[in-house]
């Protein structure tokens, strides 16, 4: 081992049917520092990262790890985290049925007995040093999925570990969990801990991290110190291309400008739902985008959720195309022609098992109904179509779409609502956990979208994305519209400021 | 009932905690029984408001009460066993041979019932946790192989004589304070019977071993969601399989107690056990999608059951049919309330 080294993992390989996931790949980790592992959807960080804490075995290579003689076997989870290693995977991976306090503690105490004194003392001073907003006898399922998050991190951080492993722990925290965060990776490296940070988020990356491994296609680019890769380089090794386009899509594409005269293709009067978002008002135009900003929990999703049917709704009219129309579940939105790419892509978008044709299809078929299915040539034609079209990278469109990288899928869900060709796009968060590459893609599409006279409406946490896509933004402020911005108002500043929100009072 | 966590508008907490969903569930399957069995007293009064009424039904149910325990907690994992009924009856019977026609004791049918009951476990364990097989079909598979041997052991109905056996059958413990006058004045004490005390114990030692212990907060883990209590460092198969052996185990336990009650063998013991322990144990708030549950709930459960079908019988109503629809009528009323209350609370 090297110098220093906490870590090394040489010469990994793991195949998986059909896909060549890691290739020889080599890691170096060092004591006290955070090391970015980057790269693309399915270039291989997170099966790498569960390949290293034993939860796929590895076909190949050699993992050691300070102060075990050899090859360090990890086999299971538990090995794992005996080993020192201790790991926030990018779903959480806690027990909702339990409390705050079980989640933090099991399966890390010795003895047979479970000591809930020791438990509920021990997480409430952890939990009220990071500031927390939860109760250490609360059941987990109760807190929001932010919390639960910051649990699963507390639980990590607790751990005598060597090695740390926080895979994607920010894509659901707001600005000042993060920060929170950071500070607590600052501290554990200065304690000697070797820290492996993977986010799709670069500024984060050259804020806090030291070293940067960049992965692509399931190999090793090349490993890097932070100072000697500025932003472009590192984005440019990561797509494996020189990245020109990064820098204003919108200019590329030019902004038509929205006749917002004439009659909306969806309009909201004082529209609420039982999520608990204030009656709002809302209307969208051929043609446009728009958007729904705020912090997180400020009501965003629940808002589109309303217009979609998918809570159920209890106050407020919707109009389509000038008609009053009643939407009491997703199908009355659905043949309205309206499509909704939600925010949980796990929970309410893929269905795991079904292949990425079943998934593609699935939309069109319930419209259909039924009772009246595609025949087997004409669901493959739509869903070859689609993955040519948006570039789907799947072993074929028979794999099981939950084998599938994050951005992959996403783009199999938006395949299932361009398929039904709605007038009306909701994307909720379509760029999360996604690459750099896939999220200028999707970007790129929405403007495409609504050149082809279509409305969309894009919700997304990073606000030059909204900048880049939107022409009119709504602010949510706690499950309330606060504000309307467009056309010269729409810049990072004022939109900070709506959200924040001083001058109101 | 408190919703969720509360925090004011700096974001600190409120001093509130919700109950988690098992303790909730528990508090209405308590209420529950209480209203039912207190309406009775009300109501139909007579046998209802004699004590020795409410012993009888543990009297009577102390093998279920096991049974439903060691349901309780395949159902908390997220499992099911369905094999329990079929393995009371082939305690019972294998109990029965061994004291009348091989000079049994005491002792050997205790070692037979656990034995039995912990080849079953074993076996089913093993296959579910290490080779992933559904538990429904294991047990499937395992009930008809108990009733198979249960025959095969013995066709014809035996009935125990052995005077030592049945000395410790008849014993009558008393219960203090709870007895009444019969109808020509003597005083008649109240009584359980030994089944009893020791279904109480089970019922005892598993609500310890699921609060307190780490294998206990292992089934529940195992049953939220076994790929997180994976990633948690728990050994979700080790934990499953020890849950099946348990379980049976619990059923040999069963199969002793109901031998211990009816003093004999006979193919038809026991049957259609397993599906009235999956009632307790949904009365008692257990999930079938596992992680929530409580054997005081299932204690409860039981309870209810049987309290409902004594009212049944007691209106008059004696044949099976109509405990049996009552009985439905009751399983989906506990149902649609659990669901309403969890539902009601998830949405806040």
């Amino acid at each position: 081992m090297q110098e220093g080294a906490v870590l090394e993992m040489r010469g990994i390989c793991k195949y998986f049917p059909g896909v060549r996931a890691l290739q020889d790949v080599d890691f170096t980790l060092r004591e006290g520092e955070i090391h970015a592992l980057m790269g693309e959807n399915g270039a291989g960080k997170s099966t790498l990262i569960k390949v290293l804490t034993g939860v796929y075995p590895k076909d190949g290579g050699e993992v050691h790890i300070k102060g075990i003689e050899g090859a360090a076997m990890i086999r299971s989870p538990q090995d794992a985290q005996n080993a020192g290693i201790s790991t926030v995977y990018q779903e959480i991976t806690l027990c909702p049925n339990l409390t705050v306090a079980e989640n933090m503690y099991i399966g890390r105490t010795k003895g047979a007995a479970a000591n809930w004194k020791m438990m509920n003392s021990g997480a409430g001073k952890i939990l009220k040093s990071l500031g927390i907003p939860a109760s250490p006898k609360q059941q987990l399922g109760s807190c929001s999925i932010a919390v639960q998050q910051m649990v699963a991190i507390a639980r990590a951080v607790d751990m005598e570990c060597k090695v740390l492993i926080l895979d994607e722990p920010t894509s659901s925290l707001d600005e000042q969990e993060v920060v929170k965060l950071f500070g607590l990776m600052r501290d554990l490296k200065a304690k000697g801990v070797g820290i492996i940070f993977v986010t799709h988020f670069l500024e984060q990356v050259y804020e806090v991290c030291d070293r940067i491994t960049v992965l692509r296609d399931g190999q090793l680019v090349g490993e890097y110190v932070i100072e000697d890769l500025p932003r472009v380089q590192l984005v440019s090794k990561m797509l494996g291309k020189e990245l020109d386009d990064m820098a204003d899509i919108k200019g590329e594409m030019g902004t038509a400008a929205v006749n917002r005269s004439g009659v909306p293709v969806l309009e909201a009067s004082g529209l609420c739902s039982d999520a608990g978002i204030k009656p709002f008002d809302f209307s969208i135009h051929k043609g446009e985008v728009n958007g729904f900003t705020g912090l997180l929990g400020s009501g965003r999703s629940e808002c589109v959720r309303a217009i979609f049917g998918a809570d159920r709704v209890t106050g407020g009219a919707v109009k389509v195309d000038g008609r009053e129309v009643r939407i009491r579940k997703p199908l009355d939105a659905m043949k309205q022609g309206v499509g909704y790419l939600p925010e949980d892509r796990k929970g309410d978008g893929i269905v795991g098992d079904l292949s990425v044709r079943e998934n593609i299809i699935l939309a069109l078929q319930v419209m259909k109904g039924f009772f009246r299915p595609f025949s087997r040539a004409q669901a493959e034609a739509f869903a070859d179509e689609y993955i040519k079209l948006l570039e789907i990278k799947t072993a074929s469109a028979d794999t099981p779409i939950k084998s599938l990288s994050g951005g992959n899928q996403q783009k199999c869900i938006l395949a299932r609502w361009l398929l039904t060709d709605p007038k009306y796009l909701i994307l909720d968060e379509p760029t999360r956990g996604i690459d750099i590459g896939t999220k200028i893609e999707i970007q790129k599409l929405v403007l495409k979208l609504a050149a082809e006279g279509k409305s969309v409406t894009f919700i997304s946490s990073e606000i030059d994305e909204m900048l880049r896509t939107c022409s009119r933004l709504v602010v949510m402020r706690d499950r309330k519209a606060v504000g309307e911005l467009r056309d010269a108002d729409l810049t990072q500043a004022k939109i900070m400021a709506t959200i924040a929100g001083g001058d109101e009072q | 009932m408190p919703k969720g966590i509360a925090v004011d508008n700096q974001g600190r907490l409120k001093d509130r905690t919700a109950m988690s969903d098992t303790n909730l569930l528990l508090t209405i399957t308590i209420v529950v029984f209480f209203i039912l069995y207190l309406s009775a007293v009300f109501f139909l009064g007579g046998s209802f408001a004699k004590p020795q009424n409410f012993l009888n039904i543990l009297n009577n149910n102390a093998s279920l009460i096991v049974l439903s325990c060691g349901m309780s907690i395949v159902m908390i994992t997220g499992g099911i066993d369905i094999s329990v009924g079929a393995v009371t009856s082939l305690v019972c019977m294998t109990c029965a041979v061994n004291l009348e026609q091989q000079g049994g004791n005491i002792f050997t049918v205790v070692l037979i019932g656990l034995g039995i009951g912990l080849a079953f476990g074993v076996v089913q364990g093993f296959l579910v946790a290490h080779l992933g097989i559904q538990p429904f079909i294991i047990s499937l598979a395992g009930m008809f192989f108990a009733k198979g041997m249960t025959t095969i052991v013995s066709k014809e109905p035996i009935r125990v004589t052995n005077e030592a056996f049945l000395a410790v059958k008849d014993t009558r413990i008393t219960v203090p304070g709870l007895g009444a006058p019969n109808k020509l004045g003597v005083y008649i004490p109240a009584y359980v019977e030994v089944g009893v005390v020791i279904a109480l114990l089970v019922v005892v030692l598993l609500f310890c071993l699921l609060r307190w212990t780490r294998l206990g907060r292992s089934f529940y883990a195992v049953g939220g969601n076994n790929q997180s209590a994976n990633m948690l460092g728990i050994n979700v198969r080790r934990t499953k399989f020890l849950a099946h052996v348990l379980c049976s185990l619990l059923a040999g336990l069963g199969g002793i107690l109901y031998f211990l009650h009816v003093g004999s063998g006979d193919v038809a013991n026991g049957a259609g056990d397993e599906m009235n322990a999956i009632a307790s144990s949904i009365i008692g708030g257990t999930l079938l999608t596992g992680g929530v549950g409580n054997v005081a709930g299932t204690f409860f459960g039981v309870l209810s059951l049987n309290t409902i079908k004594r009212i049944v019988s007691s209106l008059g109503f004696d044949e099976a049919w109509w405990s049996n629809i009552t009985v439905a009528a009751m399983l989906c009323l506990f149902l649609v309330i659990q669901s309403i209350v969890l539902l009601r609370r998830n949405k806040k």
